[in-house]
């Protein structure tokens, strides 16, 4: 992977690190375990649906899920580099991350375009 | 000129050998790959969270499967450790978030602190948003 295109990583990384720590931790709370264990009732279905709806909403998301899935990518790249030394394989690595993180959004951006 | 060419015969990168679990002997280095895997959290919450507004897409019932099936021991357990390593990786992001970014006001730099502190507003901020999106309905 040359070295000129990590300033484009590294940005998708920061935005996703940055939104993923704002947004996540209290969606989490929700939809996995306050919801499930009855802590709260789910809120009612045409309330959620109508909320998920707008074209914004569902761009946000997209931003939300992509971002996260780079920012995964891009820290998952190096721990493997760095926390197993797997230095030797900088072009294979990169490339599944990245991969994966691209194919990731696409199914994302697919799914909310057709929700 | 002599020395020039000594250097050309070297090798163009030395990569020291690291035994592959050189990070388990000191808590701040556990720290930093535990960090760095709060990652694969991130992610498999993400995807989980777009199979969830995924099943609100395909109507009532596809929604009302999707949120029995949350309901299964294994994923609230699974949900409950995901809660706590994101939370780990907000509180380490903000932490960190005065060393990516320098604010100046003028020509007076914003202090480490400050930044920090504006991170976790922001936070409280949005995730008391997001409580009352979710809950006002009850």
């Amino acid at each position: 992977m040359k070295k000129h295109i990590d300033p484009f990583w590294w940005t998708l990384f920061g935005a996703g690190g940055a939104l993923s720590a704002l947004f996540l931790p209290a969606l989490l709370f929700f939809t996995g375990i306050a919801f499930p264990l009855g802590w709260f009732t789910t809120p009612p279905y045409e309330y959620l649906h109508s909320l998920v709806s707008p074209w914004y909403v569902r761009l946000f998301f997209l931003a939300i899920i992509s971002l996260s899935l780079f920012h995964w990518a891009h820290r998952f790249r190096f721990t493997l580099y760095e926390g197993l030394q797997l230095h030797h394989f900088d072009l294979i690595i990169p490339i599944l991350c990245y991969g994966t993180a691209i194919a990731g959004s696409i199914f994302a951006a697919l799914t909310l375009w057709n929700l | 000129m002599e020395n020039l060419t000594i250097k050309e015969k070297r090798p163009k990168k030395y990569i020291r050998p690291m035994p592959i679990f050189w990070w388990v002997h000191r808590w701040v280095h556990i720290k930093f790959i535990a960090r760095e895997l709060t990652s694969v959290f991130v992610a498999a919450y993400a995807v989980i969270f777009l199979l969830y507004v995924r099943s609100i897409g395909r109507g009532p019932d596809a929604f009302a499967d999707f949120s029995e099936r949350l309901r299964v021991p294994a994923l609230i357990v699974f949900h409950a450790v995901a809660l706590l390593v994101l939370l780990f990786h907000s509180i380490t992001w903000f932490n960190l978030a005065p060393q990516a970014m320098v604010i100046k006001i003028g020509d007076r730099k914003v202090p480490g602190v400050v930044i920090a502190l504006l991170n976790y507003a922001g936070w409280v901020v949005i995730s008391a948003v997001l409580a009352w999106i979710m809950l006002h309905k009850q």
